[in-house]
């Protein structure tokens, strides 16, 4: 015997509510910024567990990491002590630059220090579920001081910037993600490009650079990438990535072509969220 | 009041499978869609009301946090639900055949309806490109996701039932 309780209204009409009401939700969330009494509750609910989850993760493979045989282990240490006799190298150069620097700097009266960004580390709890969209979730939020338009970093390369803040997470959303557009600069001829995520591309892990300047300056594969000084919701310099491509448009005014992100966005663990935005850094001077 | 929370939780438990464990098995960065299956599977056994609930509140998880637009998930995974409840009177519980069509097609109706919405209305209209790289291979993935998932679903739902017309019998 089955028992339905059957409810006054038919299926077609409960649909058009359901239709209407999402569409008015659509339609009215540039007003309201949609969700964010919701956002709040997802803080203590659901987000504890993805942070569970991720911990549980992050745990098994440290544990498997204790099963690398010696040998794996020995090669490691090798190539990092040959990494660490170049860096000592580089080091001690830059250092004798860096007291010309400071000396010329005080000679030009300049005292801002754009190198030196407030960062916090985080870890990446959750990724997007769906495949449309390249973003994902840190454990960090505005209770420790993470804002809109942060600039998010792994390693040495820039991941992306936040979107959203709830009190104890965040969501930011990758270089790669197609709604990303980011002011680039190329390194050695300060060259501004733009550097847009692509769908298509995300697979590979690349990004596509445009309107780069076809001036008489040669810019080869392989020169670095970094956010540019116009840039009004990136900090300035951050590493981005290599030029892999690069090729003159049919206009020929503009060049574009592709980037090697310094980030392996598909193996996020651990990220540095820069605390201050530009708008935090250049707000202050304008006034 | 069992049947809710246990649904709730069948929604929760894929929502966080599908954040947290699955983008560590993706294949050429694309990873199944759970909330698909679960939106489908409780369609076509349930009828087109608890579809459109289960759809409804699927879409509300998917557009709070991975969406860009509170609403559009939510209406997305709603017809979805209601689509597939209008196939319950064509479905038995010991065939696969007609599960395993009705979450496809449901996968591969989300699909375009996501790439024409939110990438071809914005511009893009690379449809083939989107079609190969993306909802073949997701509808794949689905469906073999599918294989696992469908199952425990039809398990919990048949227990639900029968102690629902266990209870039920008692009072009568």
């Amino acid at each position: 015997m089955k028992i339905k309780k059957q409810s006054s209204l038919s299926s077609k009409y409960w649909l058009m509510i359901l239709v209407l009401f999402c569409l008015f939700l659509l339609g009215v969330e540039r007003f309201l910024g949609g969700g964010e009494m919701l956002r709040f509750i997802g803080n203590y609910t659901v987000v504890p567990m993805q942070k569970g989850i991720s911990y549980v993760g992050r745990y098994l493979s440290d544990l498997s990491d204790n099963f690398d045989t010696l040998e794996e282990v020995r090669g490691e240490k090798d190539a990092l002590q040959a990494k660490v006799d170049e860096l000592t190298i580089e080091n001690t150069r830059l250092r004798q630059e860096q007291y010309e620097l400071d000396r010329l700097r005080e000679l030009y009266k300049l005292d801002e220090n754009y190198s030196d960004y407030d960062k916090i580390g985080a870890h990446v709890i959750a990724n997007n579920g769906s495949n449309w969209f390249s973003d994902f979730t840190i454990d960090k939020g505005s209770n420790d001081g993470v804002k809109v338009n942060c600039n998010v970093l792994a390693g040495s390369g820039l991941v992306g910037i936040v979107t959203e803040v709830a009190p104890d997470y965040a969501k930011v959303r990758s270089l790669i993600d197609d709604a990303s557009n980011v002011s680039g600069m190329v390194l050695s001829t300060s060259d501004t490009c733009m550097i847009r995520g692509d769908l298509k591309l995300i697979s590979d892990g690349r990004l596509r650079f445009e309107k780069l300047q076809n001036n008489d300056n040669v810019i080869e594969v392989g020169e670095q990438v970094v956010t540019s000084h116009v840039s009004d919701r990136f900090v300035q310099g951050l590493f981005i990535g290599y030029i892999s491509e690069i090729e003159v448009d049919s206009n020929n005014l503009t060049r574009s072509g592709y980037i090697t992100p310094a980030v392996d966005f598909s193996k996020l663990q651990e990220v540095l969220v820069i605390t201050a935005t530009k708008e935090d850094l250049t707000g202050g001077k304008e006034d | 009041m069992k049947r809710r929370i246990t649904i709730l939780l069948i929604i929760v438990t894929a929502f966080l499978v599908q954040s947290t464990i699955l983008p560590g098995l993706q294949f050429a960065s694309v990873g199944p869609n759970l909330l698909v299956i679960v939106t489908a599977s409780f369609g076509f056994m349930r009828g087109r009301k608890e579809g459109m609930a289960v759809g409804f509140t699927a879409g509300l998880f998917f557009d709070l946090f991975w969406g860009t637009s509170l609403g559009f998930h939510m209406l997305l995974f709603s017809v979805i639900g209601y689509m597939n409840g209008s196939f319950q009177k064509l479905y038995y519980d010991e065939d696969i055949k007609l599960p395993l069509v009705l979450i496809g097609s449901s996968e591969f109706f989300y699909g375009v309806a996501t790439c024409f919405f939110i990438y071809v209305l914005k511009g893009d209209f690379d449809f083939l490109n989107h079609l190969v790289h993306i909802i073949i291979p997701e509808l794949v993935y689905t469906i073999l996701a599918t294989l696992i998932l469908y199952q425990i679903i039809l398990h919990v739902n048949k227990r639900l039932e029968a102690e629902e017309q266990r209870s039920a019998s008692k009072f009568v």
